[in-house]
């Protein structure tokens, strides 16, 4: 047993009184969870301590909260863990950002999260016609689409989410990995549809900006921001679709920019994301009327020496070792078949040697019985360490 | 004030499955529920589902390892339409979209599953319950213009017009604490089992038995009560779930001379015979010596025997429990287990089509029913075809039954009634004990007592432990003094509805003088189907002391048998 101080975030909406940290001590073992803790503290302290809570287990997705600043499940976060991260020697749990508080440590996921959700048409509308029996569906899709379906819509991606700070009506990383769920379904009837949905909406799929906030906050490893860059793909390649949000051409002109030049050319990436992918966008209409309107920008940044007229005018100039270096990149991504499309998958781990006889029964029960004590032979027949999910093809 | 055609109480599989039922046979539907529906507890379902769909598969060899499961409790006309229709349940679910696992072929494909003739387990790697309730919740998306979803709803009881029909609810707005009555023409209970009334268990906080509670409160039977599921997986530690899932995929059990003891208990399904079978060997390992860990209390279950790719995507989510909760690589070495509480096979009374006979216009479905589909002991991956199934008939019937009534009207003054009982409560002096104090004890001295193994001394300790407690639940204080998610006072009212199931539960098991399925009594270690083939049914009658009945069980095709794994 240890002793932890938790410092937790309360707010009551009926006193009037603004939010206020709340100190208490519990005794508990190391390994076990700030949930534990909070609700430990509930039972010999306070019992007006607000927070959804339930399983305990990390799958009912009801405790979403922030300690030491990071967006976690209170019960999928240990004591011992915790303090690792604490600023001040205490565990500091506050209510999720991005939503609504509205008491202590509950915020309102109805107005924020969920109505997100409801943004992206959330059921399957089927292909048809319906099969009598089940779809005839590749495994790999029904794998590849469950991990969307790991989301537990625990809101931790959206309290963190740095575009949604920015952007409130952004639909937002827990929802558009739920639209994946349907785009990557072959059972539904218009991915095509969705993806044009997703795509010209101007808080949809393109307002992301790849911060990585959202993989890093999912206590399920469903990887949202992936999510919605898979989302792009198959629009933009599969579906061919051009948004008016200049998404697509701005993606275009960003991988051609740094395949041509090595590096990013920050004077071109504007022009060439609203007029298209060449040298000459900057005289089109759309891209001129853009430059215009970012002129002051502009002009601020040359002020401030962040830009020279010479750099803006030429490329970043890398060694060519370097440049071939990187167009061999470029080569070698591209020239993938599209079966060969590789992808990040929580359900899906590359080959390893135990794949042999997978589907069967397990080995002899006498065999495994001889070493129940020691532990480590299975262990040092395996040649991949831990368990992080592997690249391996999908779709 | 909310009137709707069918009013569902609980939003987990049973309920949401209902509520769908009902709105596609033409009725407004309102469901209500403590917790976002997703939170219910059956998200935390692992394993599967079970369908006699294949081919070569048959619902009679479905039916038949059910009633041998129930130790030959179960109701057979249940049992028989749960395996017929199963099929077809789990084809709309893969049409809605659950994204069950596939087969090479594409087509849907099984694992093995504990006490089945056949591998018929349908799954979505180790996340079953989770895929298909957050599909039907997509539904109830989809279904927005028809039922209505009152999310973080607190059912306070269920009311009853001048003849006894259930006529709706009251309910607290757990955001406002504001109290509201529901008008409905039909009630579906759907609000699940009472496993925190046990500690540990591998149920949810919110299992608390509400359902159960208020339906006895007025005047529908409680039946099998006495029969508790301890499921053979639990982590020794916490009493987390290790899904059966784990031993269809071929993992042992040893103790700690490392013997793989099922050999001695049920040689031929080894591992996955019926888990009051698994239990009780594993408790016998225990209770003989021959357990692990530190105080002896454990097994070892050895998942480094299934191929660890197969680990990775089949059990996926054990693989985490076992890192996050146990510091344990599941795929490297045995992880310790132990049996644990996980289940309720009894619950309110009800027939084939979810109707409680004692209350005209109430409903109940999943595991707050008792139908009875589980008997004695409910196979794995028999519970989430249960709610469906149940859910199912209890929405469609109740609509139907809508069809030709008008909308009943109810006096306001009901809802009085339990503002007051609130209001009192929070206003308690601080001289009694703590809520918390109260649920601990019940929870530990129900796992003492009412356990793997019973015996007559035990189950009176824990009758007088319960009714004592239930006295110092009228006096126990609370600390928060507001409306606004309250929950604290939700906190004592429950402890209250867990009581009461705890009492059914623990007067059930001492009527029964015998030992079959869940329920072994030391002091009665045989079966005895001269006198105990039959439920024991447990009633309040507005009195306080509960009544004790039984009635017969439905034996259709199926004769008695002794029960060998």
């Amino acid at each position: 047993m240890a002793e932890f101080t938790l410092k937790l975030r309360r707010y009551d909406p009926e006193s009037g009184e603004a939010a206020y940290w709340d100190h208490h001590t519990v005794d508990l073992e190391p390994h076990l969870s700030v949930l534990e803790g909070i609700l430990q503290a509930k039972a010999r302290f306070d019992g007006s301590i607000g927070i959804r809570c339930s399983c305990r287990a990390a799958i009912c997705g009801s405790c979403g909260v922030r300690i030491n600043g990071q967006p976690a499940l209170a019960c999928h976060t240990h004591l011992d863990q915790a303090m690792k991260g604490s600023r001040d020697g205490t565990i500091e749990v506050e209510p999720m950002g991005n939503m609504p508080v509205l008491k202590d440590l509950i915020v309102d996921m109805d107005a924020v999260h969920w109505s997100k959700i409801r943004r992206v048409t959330p059921w399957l509308i089927n292909k048809q016609p319906v099969p009598e029996r089940e779809y005839i569906v590749p495994h790999e899709a029904m794998v590849d689409v469950t991990q969307s379906m790991a989301c537990i819509q625990c809101g931790a991606c959206v309290s963190d989410c740095l575009s949604m700070e920015v952007d409130p009506l952004f639909i937002g990383p827990a929802a558009l990995a739920k639209a994946y769920r349907f785009v990557g379904d072959p059972r539904d009837a218009q991915h095509s549809e969705r993806l044009n949905d997703l795509a010209q909406d101007p808080h949809g799929i393109y307002d992301c900006t790849h911060c990585f906030k959202c993989i890093e906050a999912c206590p399920k490893g469903v990887a949202p921001m992936s999510q919605i860059m898979r989302l792009r793909r198959i629009s933009s390649r599969d579906h061919g679709i051009v948004d008016r949000n200049n998404g697509e051409r701005h993606e275009i002109a960003f991988t051609n920019l740094v395949r041509d030049h090595g590096l990013l050319w920050e004077a071109e990436l504007l022009p060439r994301s609203y007029g298209g992918d060449s040298w000459l966008a900057k005289f089109g209409p759309a891209a001129g009327q853009e430059l215009l309107s970012s002129l002051p920008v502009i002009g601020k940044a040359l002020l401030r020496g962040k830009v020279t007229p010479m750099g803006a005018l030429k490329a970043h100039k890398l060694p060519d070792e370097d440049l071939q270096q990187v167009k061999r990149i470029y080569e070698t991504v591209e020239g993938r078949d599209e079966a060969e499309r590789y992808e990040l998958n929580l359900y899906i781990s590359g080959y390893d040697e135990d794949m042999e006889g997978a589907e069967g029964p397990a080995p002899d029960a006498a065999t495994a019985g001889a070493q129940g004590g020691d532990g480590g032979m299975a262990g040092a027949e395996s040649g991949q360490p831990g368990q992080s999910p592997e690249r391996s093809p999908s779709r | 004030m909310p009137s709707h055609d069918v009013l569902i109480i609980g939003a987990g599989l049973a309920g949401q499955r209902a509520a769908l039922a009902a709105a596609d046979a033409g009725a407004s539907v309102a469901i209500l529920s403590k917790v976002h529906p997703v939170r219910s507890h059956s998200v935390a379902a692992a394993g599967g589902i079970n369908a006699a769909l294949k081919p070569e598969d048959t619902w009679e060899s479905h039916a038949y390892d059910t009633v041998k499961g129930s130790d030959f409790l179960g109701d057979q006309d249940a049992i028989e339409i749960m395996c017929r229709e199963a099929p077809d349940e789990l084809l709309h679910l893969e049409h809605i979209g659950v994204t069950f696992h596939r087969n090479d072929a594409g087509e849907l494909g099984t694992r093995a599953f504990g006490g089945a003739s056949a591998a018929r387990t349908y799954y979505v790697a180790d996340i079953t319950g989770q895929a298909i309730l957050h599909v039907l919740y997509e539904q109830i998306t989809k279904y927005h213009e028809t039922v209505n979803s009152y999310e973080e709803w607190f059912t306070t009881s269920l009311i009853q017009d001048d003849e006894g029909t259930c006529v709706g609810c009251i309910a607290r707005d757990i955001r406002t604490g504001e109290m509201e009555l529901f008008n409905a023409k039909a009630v579906i209970l759907a609000s699940g089992g009472n496993g925190q009334t046990f500690k540990p268990t591998t149920n949810a906080l919110i299992c608390t038995g509400d359902g159960i509670a208020q339906a006895y409160a007025i005047g529908a039977p409680l039946m099998d009560m006495e029969m508790v599921q301890y499921h053979p997986t639990t982590l020794a530690e916490n009493g987390f779930l290790i899904t059966e899932g784990a031993r269809g995929e071929g993992a042992h059990l040893l103790n700690s001379d490392g013997e793989r003891f099922m050999e001695k208990y049920a040689p031929n399904k080894m591992e996955l015979a019926s888990r009051d079978v698994v239990s009780r060997a594993e408790q016998t390992e225990i209770n003989e010596g021959r357990g692990v860990g530190a105080d002896g209390q454990g097994i070892l279950l050895d998942i480094t025997v299934v191929p660890r790719k197969r680990t990775l995507e089949a059990l996926r989510e054990i693989v985490n429990i076992g890192k996050d909760f146990a510091g344990t690589d599941i795929t490297r070495e045995p992880i310790v287990i132990r049996p644990g509480q996980h289940y309720i096979m009894g619950g309110v009374k009800t027939d084939v089509h979810g109707q409680v006979p004692a209350v005209h216009g109430l409903y109940a479905a999943g595991e707050v029913a008792c139908v009875s589909v589980h008997g004695g002991n409910r196979l794995g991956a028999n519970s989430l075809l249960d709610t469906l199934i149940f859910g199912r008939r209890a929405g469609q019937h109740a609509a139907q039954r809508a069809k030709s009534m008008p909308m009943p009207t109810t006096p306001t003054s009901r809802l009085r009634q339990d503002l007051e009982h609130i209001d009192a409560i929070i206003a308690r002096e601080r001289t009694g004990r703590r809520i918390s104090e109260i649920k601990d004890e019940l929870g530990t001295m129900m796992n003492r007592n009412v356990a793997v193994y019973r015996d007559a001394d035990g189950l009176a300790t824990a009758h007088e432990t319960v009714r004592r407690l239930k006295e110092e639940a009228t006096t126990a204080y609370i600390d928060d003094r507001g409306t606004v998610f309250n929950q604290d006072v939700l906190g004592a009212i429950e402890l209250g509805y867990m009581l009461d199931t705890a009492e059914a539960t623990v007067m059930a098991a001492i009527e029964r003088k015998e030992s079959r399925g869940a329920q072994f009594r030391t002091d009665f270690p045989e079966r005895n189907d001269d006198e105990w083939l039959k439920h024991i049914d447990i009633s309040r009658n507005g009195d306080e002391e509960p009544h004790v009945t039984h009635s017969p069980v439905t034996m259709t095709h199926w004769e008695l048998e002794e029960r060998k794994y």
